[in-house]
């Protein structure tokens, strides 16, 4: 699993809005799927493979805020990284494709930080690795 | 003449705690558009903390309690609706309302603390809790707005940001998401519609419901500053002049942190953030000072005047 540090370097990588918008769009749309990994395993909760309206991410997201109504205040986060995924993905050689990376990236940097701070405030991990249960298992 | 719009035309205000501190200039400006848009606005007589993050986080029963009163106070003085500009008090009397329907413990606690206080237990469906963008968009209206624009927000790009307790958790507003002219919980317009009604031009903000960290900003600030910076940098990657907000909270912690992102992180954004009512009041002819804009952090006065608002 990709600590918090690495995506966030990764979102870094992207914020430019140079890369190649297809591939960038899909590497973001990962990120945002390894942040919600990072709480469910934290949590002790194997991360769902289903799908939610066709993207894993909206799955995951709806497995984490099963009885736990405070985290659906990052699903419009979810759906606006799914939102812009598709957006990019559709039209890669648009003229704001690389706008629209842009966006895609900063969206998914709330994401990540967001959950970040609930892993913290839940005592459950630091910003920048993996989870306390994980690191205490070892891992 | 809709129902509410006859309703809401005479409502009980609500201010909370923010708007007497840090969120004075929304309530100045919440007051003085009132007063110029000819609506009746009462304060509740001897209201007290809607029990805000604080209570809520050590006993929730005793925030619905604490809710539930300023409820009560407002129906023992005559009035069927209460208007609660701030998001946390918004949010705080529709959860009470709620809880005090659906869950027999809480009811219980409100009896014996109102008994004890020696004040009317609070029952739900005694008054109904609006927001401020309720109370203007079902009052006014667009075509009301239109007709008493003096200076158009024209030429303005706005980002508006409703923050995460407008509209969540979805089950205490049972009446957004009820079709046209109803608030949605997952893309709020309301906000949008009444300053695209005051000339401004809406940009596409993605993270118009996202949070800002509040909760976080005594706690955890430089995690508020992040989420913050985010949002700024977000407005204005979206073309955004302003991001205009309609909660004390998120507000505050934009223009705090704004400045404190410069500080401790070395990065500069240079977005306006204004109250709706700032911008609607401007709009509606008011001087700046009217609506309290001296009051905020950052000054929007030069770039008012820039744009051609002022």
């Amino acid at each position: 699993m990709t600590g918090f540090a690495d995506l966030e370097a990764d979102l870094d990588a992207l914020a430019g809005g140079q890369a190649d918008p297809a591939n960038a769009a899909a590497v973001l749309l990962s990120i945002g799927e390894q942040v919600l990994e990072t709480w469910l395993d934290a949590h002790g909760k194997q991360p769902t493979a289903d799908k939610k309206e066709g993207f894993r991410l909206l799955a995951l997201h709806r497995q984490a805020a099963k009885g736990d109504p405070s985290f659906n205040a990052c699903r419009e986060t979810c759906r606006e990284l799914v939102y812009y995924f598709n957006l990019i993905s559709l039209d890669p050689t648009h003229d704001d494709a690389g706008k629209r990376v842009v966006m895609a990236s900063m969206i998914a940097r709330h994401l990540l930080l967001f959950i970040s701070g609930k892993l913290q405030e839940a005592e459950l991990g630091e910003f920048c690795c993996a989870s306390k249960p994980l690191r205490a298992a070892g891992g | 003449m809709s129902d509410k719009k006859a309703k809401y035309q005479k409502v009980a205000y609500y201010p909370g705690c923010a708007l007497e501190g840090t969120g004075h200039a929304y309530n100045r400006s919440t007051k003085a558009v009132g007063k110029e848009l000819g609506l009746d606005l009462h304060e509740i007589k001897n209201w007290n903390c809607c029990g805000a993050m604080e209570v809520k986080n050590i006993d929730p029963k005793l925030q619905t309690y604490l809710s539930a009163r300023n409820m009560q106070l407002a129906q023992d003085q005559g009035f069927d609706t209460v208007m609660a500009p701030c998001n946390g008090c918004y949010h705080n009397l529709k959860k009470a309302e709620y809880d005090l329907e659906h869950d027999d413990a809480s009811k219980e606690v409100n009896g014996r603390l109102s008994a004890k206080a020696g004040h009317g237990s609070y029952e739900p469906g005694g008054v109904e809790t609006i927001h401020a963008l309720d109370w203007i968009k079902h009052t006014v209206g667009e075509d009301g707005i239109r007709d008493r624009v003096k200076n158009s927000l024209s030429g303005l790009k706005i980002a508006n940001y409703y923050g995460c307790m407008y509209t969540r958790p979805r089950h205490i507003f049972p009446e957004k998401d009820q079709g046209p002219d109803t608030e949605s919980t997952s893309e709020p317009h309301f906000m949008d519609d009444i300053l695209e009604a005051a000339g401004a031009e809406n940009v596409d903000f993605p993270l118009k419901t996202a949070c800002c960290g509040g909760a976080h900003t005594l706690s955890d600030s430089d995690m508020s500053t992040k989420l913050v910076l985010n949002i700024l940098q977000a407005a204005e990657a979206s073309g955004a002049d302003v991001i205009a907000t309609e909660c004390p909270t998120c507000h505050s912690g934009l223009e705090m942190h704004q400045v404190r992102a410069e500080k401790t992180l070395g990065v500069k954004t240079s977005v306006k953030i204004m109250y709706f009512t700032q911008l609607l009041g401007v709009a509606m002819g008011m001087k700046p000072k009217k609506v309290g804009v001296h009051e905020n952090v950052s000054d929007s006065v030069p770039m008012l005047k820039e744009k051609g608002v002022l």
